[in-house]
């Protein structure tokens, strides 16, 4: 167990998977909406607190799984409940449980019937989304990683817009379909590896290289699904229009973040060969998606679509930033995911704000309500500026720090001549240019705006929600450096031990191998 | 003592009969059939670690047949609490309804403890033709006779596979000199791979995959489930499966792995179950069809699990079909829930079930997508572990294809899933009544699939412990 470091103690972790489920176990018995409502902000309020002691008690000197449990579950076939965090899934961990309250918050006024039921699958969503990102074993993370698509699949089915039953069958199909066959790549790779599913102990093994390329084809089809990356996208427009927009906001911020983190934790270290054979084609693919999520959204009338489109250009560059393998490149990455959560998050929630007053996402109707809702814009404007990476915003040092590591590859693979990363660039000019739109129409408008006059500014409940968002768009704009930090060992022993296995998988096979 | 469970069943069976002498009312019988289920059930639990062998070791009773006497005895309790009064069943013949069913489960427990061919032929036919019978005994609104075409197919096909085991072990017997269990396998070790013993082995088998509905021995299954009664689709889609599954272990244990030619037409078996099954349901309309076209792929997941072999494989094919059985039961439950006049149910008749009666919903929701295999339910963890042993097997391409198979019944799960929750009801918008009784049940079939999905560590063990008994 070298690879896990078990702090003594109260289990933290077990306490952040179990308490939203036991949250949702208590919900049964009461009829009242209300009460619902405030039981669920306070199991969600507190578990994001409790989340707090992680960031306190991380240790950023070890690449190490801390807070870790193991304890084991079905004996027969070797499966363990083996959790930990280490600097890649630390941040996503916490983002998870901060978030969710807000969610919560944001679901106050606008799901009307069916509050507890609502409230149930939001609470069980929370402990399957922890779960994946804290899961060393890998049934564990498979078991949590579909168990999620049943409250996800209600939330959309059962609250969502007019489409919702395309939207959440459709997500369902995707997603279900997309992990099949990382199922069957599980059970190979512990095949291999003596019927042990725990994941550090699959990692940097040597399992050929043909193997490894369709152990990737199977990673890869499930996580690039999740992500979406281009082609693979076309279940998330959908799913986020249709979906309420608590279901949006654990859409964009976490959920997608999923397949990212699937990328960092399983790919890279399990079949680098493979990663760095299909290494330019996934780039392409994200250059791919940062262009054509940037067309598609300057062309949206829907500000969710709008925004949904967005994420697929920003989720580009962060597959970029992970797939060029060097330190730059997927630090940035690992920050691209949480400020994409954040702004994105953020956004989602602004739209929300909006439709529940004018009941229509539609950009035309909500033009020029600028006049009406002072702080609302105020609010909007921030996190657009953020979207498109403002300097001084968090996507500013995302992006910056992932181009760098583009520029960097560029210089190892294309000579001196930055192809990627030129490529790229036209991205960020795009997100320019259809996040300014979206906010010259929704504060002025035109001449022909709609009466906006019976709109009223946000209230206390809806400022409580968006603030802290702000919050973490400026910390992580102006003071990045403590988030790096605590990824920093994690990414650099990562591309240690990957360098280490391709130098010496190189001279191992000689030529044979890319 | 060792024969009591039968007798419990054959006693009840005898009280119906005697029941069915007079003309009592329905909610006698039916409380009466409830009640001496349970003391089945309560006398099945008390026998179930008895050993020993009866009728010149012709009928053995051990942990294994315990076992499946066990879940079959719980099954029946569970399908007459939720059939409630029985409304699909003619009102004349409800008396004699309950004592062909208890024949039939008579016929099956008999059967898991067959350990001899003459012995396993006559439990067969005495719980194929109870049930044969059972079918017809439908009553339908409109006087229409459909029924009476699924008995006769449920009767003239079962009769032609009858037909085809008795040939098989009639070679077996001219083989090998003994109709024991323990002896054929003996002898036909040095055997298998001679033509006479192959049809034979087969022909055994493929009676048994007539039970099971697997692949190309599936044809009743559609029009017998829509056919028949709810209350009776129920029984036949879980009891007859469980016993048929037990012999089926007790017959492949015999192959063994060396028999490659009959594990290659098996697998063939199989995955074309998987596949026949899942894409026919994909395009059904009618509940009971699709449910019954699901289980025909479950079947082929099962037989799949049997060809791993050795007490792994074997244990976790048991442990599959108990979870089939508790998810197929939860969906029954609904059906026959909803189904308040016994008529057939479309899959639109379920449009916002979650709104008539939320917790049939759940019941529903939790069944299906349990067995479209999604965590954490038992039917994930089933398939999970089958797909662990068969890659263990080194069987790669069957496991892909299996995983494919997943992937496909989705669809049709969901289909259903999609219009129970997401969207409104149009018409009928009464809430339904759900009797504490079934809703008892329900819960402890919900708990079931939950609880043998997340732990299923007990479970297996039990299950291998009686896997254990068999091989040598």
């Amino acid at each position: 167990m070298e690879h896990l470091l078990i702090n003594p103690g109260f289990p933290l972790l077990s306490t952040l998977i179990f308490l939203p489920l036991a949250g949702a176990f208590l919900l049964l018995p009461f009829k009242n909406d209300d009460t619902c409502r405030y039981i669920s902000l306070g199991v969600t309020a507190l578990v994001a607190l409790i989340s707090l002691l992680l960031i306190a008690g991380f240790d950023t000197t070890t690449a190490r799984f801390q807070f870790a449990e193991t304890r084991p579950w079905i004996e027969t076939l070797n499966i363990n409940y083996t959790i930990g965090v280490d600097g890649i899934s630390l941040l996503l961990v916490v983002m998870t449980t901060l978030i969710m309250p807000f969610c919560v918050l944001a679901s106050w006024s606008y799901i009307k019937v069916r509050v507890k039921p609502f409230m149930i699958c939001l609470l069980v969503m929370e402990t399957a989304m922890v779960g994946v990102f804290v899961a060393l074993d890998f049934v564990l993370f498979y078991i949590l990683w579909e168990a999620m698509l049943i409250p996800m699949y209600l939330l959309i089915g059962i609250w969502g817009g007019p489409r919702r039953i395309y939207a959440s069958v459709k997500f369902f199909l995707y997603t279900l379909g997309g992990s099949i066959l990382l199922l069957v790549a599980i059970i190979w790779l512990a095949k291999t590896n003596n019927f042990s599913f725990f994941i550090p102990d699959m990692m940097w093994q040597d399992y050929g290289f043909r193997a490894q390329i369709l152990v990737f084809i199977a990673f890869f089809l499930a996580f690039a699904i999740k992500v979406p990356m281009f082609p693979f996208h076309t279940w998330l427009p959908a799913a986020h229009v249709e979906a309420p927009t608590a279901g949006s906001v654990i859409l964009a911020s976490i959920l997608l973040k999923m397949g990212t983190y699937g990328f960092l934790r399983f790919a890279l270290p399990i079949v680098p060969d493979a990663t760095v054979a299909l290494m330019p084609y996934v780039l392409w693919l994200s250059i791919a998606g940062i262009i054509y999520g940037g067309f598609t959204a300057l062309a949206q009338q829907d500000m969710k679509k709008l925004i949904a489109y967005s994420s697929v250009g920003h989720m580009g560059f962060v597959t970029l930033g992970i797939f060029v393998l060097n330190k730059q490149g997927i630090e940035g990455a690992i920050l691209q995911m949480i400020n994409h959560g954040i702004t994105t998050g953020a956004l989602f929630l602004c739209v929300g704000m909006i439709y529940e007053r004018t009941h229509s996402r539609e950009l035309s109707v909500s033009a020029g309500v600028g006049k009406y809702m002072p702080v609302f814009v105020t609010f909007l404007a921030f996190f657009s500026l953020s979207s498109l990476g403002f300097p001084g915003t968090n996507s500013f040092v995302g992006e910056f720090m992932i181009l760098a590591g583009t520029f960097k590859y560029d210089g190892v693979m294309h000579g001196n001549f930055p192809y990627l990363a030129l490529a790229a660039i036209p991205g960020a000019v795009l997100a320019a240019a259809y996040m300014l739109r979206l906010l010259q129409k929704v504060v002025w408008g035109g001449t022909n705006n709609p009466d906006q006059s019976y709109l009223a500014d946000l209230n206390w409940r809806e400022i409580v929600t968006l603030a802290p968002f702000l919050l973490f768009v400026f910390w992580i704009g102006l003071g990045a450096q403590p988030f790096i930090d605590y990824m920093d060992t994690s990414v650099t022993v990562l591309l240690d031990n990957f360098n280490a296995h391709r130098a010496q998988a190189i001279a191992l096979a000689g030529e044979l191998l890319p | 003592m060792l024969f009591l469970p039968e007798l419990s069943v054959l006693l009840s069976g005898l009280i119906f009969f005697f029941v069915s002498l007079s003309r009592p009312n329905s909610q006698t019988i039916r409380n009466l059939s409830i009640g001496l289920a349970a003391v089945v059930l309560c006398i099945t639990a008390t026998s179930f670690s008895q050993n020993g062998s009866l009728f010149f070791d012709s009928y053995r009773i051990d942990l294994f047949s315990q076992l499946f006497k066990l879940l079959i005895a719980a099954a029946t309790l569970a399908v007459l609490v939720f059939s409630g009064q029985t409304p699909g069943i003619k009102e004349d013949v409800r008396a004699e309804y309950y004592l062909f069913l208890f024949m039939g489960v008579l016929g099956l427990m008999m059967l898991v403890s067959s350990v001899e061919l003459l012995s396993i032929f006559i439990a067969l036919e005495l719980s194929s033709f109870a049930v044969y019978i059972m079918v017809p005994m439908r009553k339908t609104a409109s006087n229409a006779v459909f029924q009476m075409e699924s008995g006769i197919k449920y009767l003239l096909f079962g009769v032609m596979s009858t037909a085809f085991m008795l040939f098989g072990m009639s070679y077996l017997f001219g083989l090998t000199g003994s109709t024991y269990l323990d002896e054929i396998a003996t002898s036909l070790s040095f055997l298998f791979n001679q033509p006479a013993a192959l049809i034979g082995m087969l022909m055994v088998l493929f009676g048994f995959f007539y039970k099971l509905a697997i692949f190309p021995f599936h044809f009743w299954v559609p029009d017998v489930y829509e056919g028949a009664a709810n209350e009776t689709t129920a029984f036949i889609a879980a009891v007859p499966k469980i016993a048929a599954t037990a012999l089926l272990v007790r017959l492949i244990s015999m192959v063994s792995a060396e028999g490659q030619v009959i594990v290659n037409i098996l697998l063939v078996c199989s995955i074309g179950s998987m596949f026949y099954g899942n894409l026919s349901a994909l395009v059904q309309k009618d509940i009971k069809r699709m449910l019954g076209f699901s289980g025909i792929s479950h079947a082929g997941f099962v037989l799949f699990g049997l060809l791993t072999f050795g007490t792994a494989g074997y244990a976790t094919s048991l442990y599959y079909i108990m979870g089939y059985v508790a998810m197929n039961l939860a969906c029954f439950l609904v059906i026959c829930t909803v189904a308040a006049q016994g008529d057939n149910l479309q899959i639109e008749d379920l449009t916002g079930l979650h709104k008539r009666s939320p917790f049939l919903a759940i019941t529903l929701a939790t069944g299906l997508f349990a067995l479209a295999g999604i965590p954490p339910f038992v039917g994930f963890t089933g398939k999970f572990m089958l797909l662990v042993n068969a890659f263990k097997q080194g069987y790669t391409i069957p496991v892909i294809l299996a995983a494919i198979n997943t992937a496909i019944a989705i669809y049709y799960y969901l289909s259903v899933v999609r219009v129970a929750y997401c969207s409104d009801p149009e018409k009928d918008m009464s809430r339904i009544n759900q009797p504490w009784l079934s809703k008892a049940a329900a819960t402890i079939l919900l708990i079931t699939i939950i609880v043998m999905g997340v732990m299923p560590g007990q479970f297996l063990k039990l299950a291998s412990a009686a896997v254990s008994t068999l091989l040598p």
